[in-house]
């Protein structure tokens, strides 16, 4: 049976994988569902960490890096995110 | 001619925080038809023709006029058009003193048409709600602002798949659609409301259109403006306290007073991150120093903090 990947991205409230869900996106390459913006507002797991307990494999999270000199106060994206997958069998 | 009706302090305060002031049904329905009027009904969608040229040919056949980018407001619309009455009308006039200062000057509009699915399913054109975005490009004004009005000419459904926006995001220096993976946020707002509601939003707040599920078009009518002068103290100041009242932080026996400016600037927004919402209040209180033209101002000592012995 082939795979496909289906994305989940959590954005959370600091960078522990345990803090509270703040922003998500979800992408299902199996192509069942169709994910876009504005379309729940509650998110889907509590917190990175309940996501994990669900069998999503946790493949990259945000890097923490130095704030540059005399930007320290500046926001732009947001800081905490985490990439998950799960492999699903398609026919 | 109608005398304006100035903001007040608790609202300017609320649109440096939140980046938007919302007005339900502040049009009357004379100006919202005469409106539904001049824009035009949209044709209906020729089977397998390409989806663009169904908006193209709503915006050429609406009565809705051009104008060159940095025309004077006051000299864009026709005298007794509908979005000319709805700039007269003291509200909107007052907001958009209390904001932008006298005199503000058209930066673009835009009719906003969502079809519904007939319209996509005819044109072989997917059916999703618009990534959030932030309009324009990278603004690098420190504090300096547009305002973009929208205006919902008619009454707007949740099917209907209204603007959605997320409050407090007007403040953070983003690259347009560089955030469209950001599908969902805690405390993002869908424009749901009465016929002649109106929006009033920094041009930096995070926003995109819902998908249209329902039978019919939705219309949203979008004006960007930015000041022509002076941008500070334009609003009713009468009601400010006098500031440097400052009040215990953190160790507090009660909660905070409701209403008040300190209050409003630093209350936070679901989706705020732990760390970076405490600069989303420096941020906040700089722009409010912008406003009142008091580059000392501050809000539970969050600049004092930060400036003492820094220089």
């Amino acid at each position: 049976m082939p795979l496909r990947q289906k994305v989940l991205v959590l954005y959370l409230r600091n960078s522990a994988l345990d803090s509270p869900v703040l922003g998500w996106a979800e992408y299902d390459g199996t192509g069942e569902t169709l994910r876009m913006a504005g379309d729940a507002d509650t998110p889907p797991y509590p917190t990175g960490l309940a996501a994990l307990k669900d069998g999503w494999r946790l493949f990259q999270a945000s890097q923490l890096l130095p704030h540059a000199r005399g930007e320290e106060l500046d926001l732009a994206y947001l800081k905490y995110e985490f990439f998950f997958e799960l492999l699903v069998e398609v026919p | 001619m109608t005398e304006p009706t100035l903001l007040t302090s608790p609202q300017v305060a609320s649109f440096v925080a939140r980046g938007f002031l919302r007005f339900d049904a502040a049009a009357p329905a004379d100006i919202n038809a005469q409106f539904m009027a001049e824009a035009g009904a949209v044709a209906e969608p020729v089977e397998g023709g390409p989806f663009g040229k169904v908006h193209a040919g709503t915006l050429a056949a609406s009565d809705i006029p051009e104008a060159p980018a940095g025309t004077p407001l006051a000299e864009v619309y026709p005298r007794g058009s509908a979005v000319a009455r709805l700039l007269d009308l003291p509200l909107v006039k007052g907001a958009l003193r209390s904001l932008l200062g006298e005199a503000p000057v058209f930066d673009h509009h835009f009719l906003h048409v969502t079809y519904p699915p007939r319209f996509h399913e005819a044109t072989a054109h997917e059916n999703v709600s618009q990534h959030t975005h932030q309009d324009s490009t990278i603004d690098p004004r420190p504090q300096a602002f547009d305002v973009q009005l929208m205006y919902y000419p008619h009454p707007v459904t949740r099917p209907m798949g209204g603007t959605r926006f997320i409050p407090g995001t007007h403040l953070r220096k983003v690259s347009e659609v560089a955030l469209g993976r950001y599908q969902n946020m805690l405390g993002q707002q869908h424009m749901v409301c009465e016929a002649g509601t109106l929006l009033f939003l920094h041009h930096g707040i995070w926003h995109g259109a819902g998908v249209n599920l329902s039978g019919d078009a939705r219309y949203m009518f979008k004006i960007r403006m930015h000041a022509s002068g002076a941008q500070t103290r334009g609003w009713d100041m009468s009601d400010l306290a006098p500031r440097n009242a400052r009040r215990p932080i953190f160790f507090r026996k009660s909660p905070p007073m409701p209403g008040t400016v300190e209050t409003i600037l630093t209350t936070p927004e679901p989706w705020f991150e732990q760390d970076t919402g405490r600069l989303e209040y420096v941020n906040r209180i700089k722009l409010w120093r912008y406003l009142t033209d008091d580059p000392t101002y501050d809000a539970d000592y969050w600049l004092t903090r930060l400036e003492t012995g820094a220089a």
